[in-house]
């Protein structure tokens, strides 16, 4: 094979690749304008108003999130199902954006940690490498740490709206988070970057609970949430 | 700053406060009805995933370091080619040297069994890229032609029995076993690969002056100048690495048909015996203009 031969094979395949890339863009705009409206969804629990109708945003959420497996569906065609990794920075980001929502979605619902599994169930996706289209481990790990930061702002939220029990329940759920990735032991990449952050997190919720606990606040709080549940 | 210790005095909201200290974390596992939580459970083996996520990562670079220290060795030695008489003793030299390589290569395709290569491609690319450039070079001395990245990769498939085999001759895998494994370069790491080759050949033509041969620097210059026109065919349709890449090429080719213009001009005035000094002072006046900016 001469020379020229040689390359322009090469460049058969290099522009192949960029086809297959210009198409997972393309799903890939889709799927961040579903997320976007997903979160401008959910926005609305940090308003005062807002914090009566939670189960419905969650309703809501949940139909969007109809939308997103249909566009993950379609995403899932658009490249070899064995080069996931070759493609991931792609998707990368909205993916982890979709992570966060659904574990927001999750913990508004029933204030637990959604697991991996789930996740990948509610975005229509398999939780694992194997069996195709997969959500990574770092980019669900990304996905709660931006829970973690939007809980430390819905804490400080819930308190203007008068709601001083959310709180006590996010500082507990977020010191075990914390706990939970004290476990993990990170390299020094993205991942680790953004773990570094949690402790601004937690600290934010270890203030607002102090702040209620000198004034009685959460005295009050407890009794209320014992009563609720 | 609140200190957490000026709390601790409110004893009726002990439970609470707790979390507030920096060790809270180990109470409020044990307040809770069951020590190790699912949430916990769940991150215990995310540090498992993890670690033998990185552990492998780092064992794929050590090897890549070792395949581009062997194969920038073998390109060393494939340099004294030109210059020693016992060429045919360096090529099987090189060919040792290149099956160890191969060994090594053999040890990454194993560690990816059952992988997705590319979620560990930045682990091994370099090494990947060392290792086409020394197999070209070595192609290229033997055949004076290019070798294609099919050829490449058909070099890099791996059976079961070679372990057992003390004579790794590692291309005849078409037999027998199914425990055949593979790894394939991808046309980028080709493509660089080929982009540094061309550095090489630059100097193999520059020190074939110095010996006296004159008929090799317009091969090469021929050839090189092939390889230019295959990537600017390319530009920028391949990644940002390999447009970079084209312009060291371009002053590796510019050297070489300065070379190729300096011979036919002076060599039809200079005696052959002192063509060799002319021209090195030559090459020196590149070098120096080329250290400038």
């Amino acid at each position: 094979m001469s020379v020229s031969e040689m390359f322009a094979a090469l460049q058969g395949a290099l522009g192949q690749d960029q086809d297959i890339r210009e198409e997972i863009r393309k799903v890939v705009q889709t799927l961040e304008q579903t997320a976007r409206e997903i979160l401008t969804l959910l926005q609305g629990v940090h308003q005062g108003s807002g914090f009566q109708n939670i189960p419905k945003k969650c309703q809501k959420a949940h139909e969007h999130f109809g939308t997103v497996r249909t566009q993950m569906e379609s995403l899932k065609t658009k490249f070899p199902a064995d080069q996931y990794y070759r493609f991931h920075e792609h998707w990368r980001f909205v993916l982890q954006r979709l992570v966060f929502l659904a574990a927001f979605v999750v913990y508004l619902e029933s204030e637990t940690l959604v697991t991996r599994e789930a996740v990948a169930e509610i975005l229509g996706i398999e939780a694992d490498r194997e069996r195709g289209f997969h959500l990574d481990i770092e980019d669900y790990l990304s996905g709660v740490l931006t829970l973690a930061s939007e809980l430390a702002r819905l804490a400080v939220n819930s308190v203007t709206a008068g709601d001083y029990s959310r709180p006590l329940r996010i500082s507990a759920f977020i010191n075990e988070l914390d706990s939970g990735f004290r476990l993990l032991n990170l390299k020094n990449d993205s991942l680790r970057k953004r773990y570094d952050g949690l402790k601004y997190d937690v600290k934010k919720i270890e203030e607002v609970v102090y702040d209620l606990s000198i004034r009685g606040l959460n005295k009050e709080a407890t009794v209320g949430a014992g009563g609720e549940k | 700053m609140p200190s957490p210790c000026g709390c601790t005095g409110s004893g009726g909201f002990r439970k609470r406060k707790h979390d507030n200290f920096p060790h809270g974390q180990r109470r409020e596992e044990k307040e809770n009805v069951n020590p190790p939580s699912a949430l916990m459970a769940s991150f215990k083996s995310f540090q498992l995933e993890l670690d033998s996520r990185h552990d492998k990562y780092e064992r794929l670079v050590k090897l890549s370091r070792d395949i581009t220290i062997e194969s920038k060795r073998t390109i060393f030695l494939l340099h004294r080619f030109t210059s020693a008489p016992n060429g045919e003793e360096i090529l099987s030299e090189s060919e040792v040297k290149l099956d160890a390589v191969r060994r090594k290569i053999k040890q990454v395709a194993q560690e990816l069994i059952g992988e997705d290569m590319y979620q560990f491609h930045r682990a091994i690319s370099p090494g990947l890229q060392e290792y086409v450039e020394a197999v070209s070079f070595q192609y290229f001395i033997k055949t004076r032609s290019l070798i294609s990245v099919e050829e490449i990769n058909k070099q890099l498939i791996f059976t079961a029995e070679d372990r057992e085999e003390t004579t790794n001759m590692t291309s005849n895998s078409h037999d027998k076993q199914p425990h055949t494994w593979s790894l394939k370069v991808t046309p980028v790491d080709y493509l660089l690969g080929v982009a540094d080759l061309t550095g090489e050949l630059m100097r193999l033509c520059i020190s074939s002056v110095g010996n006296g041969d004159i008929d090799t620097p317009f091969e090469l210059s021929q050839f090189l100048r092939q390889i230019y026109d295959g990537f600017t065919f390319i530009g920028n349709t391949g990644p940002y690495e390999v447009s970079k890449k084209l312009y060291t090429l371009k002053q590796s080719l510019a050297k070489v048909e300065n070379a190729c213009y300096t011979l036919k001009v002076r060599g039809s005035e200079i005696p052959k015996h002192m063509l060799a000094d002319v021209f090195s002072t030559k090459t020196e006046l590149i070098d120096q203009e080329e250290g400038l900016p």
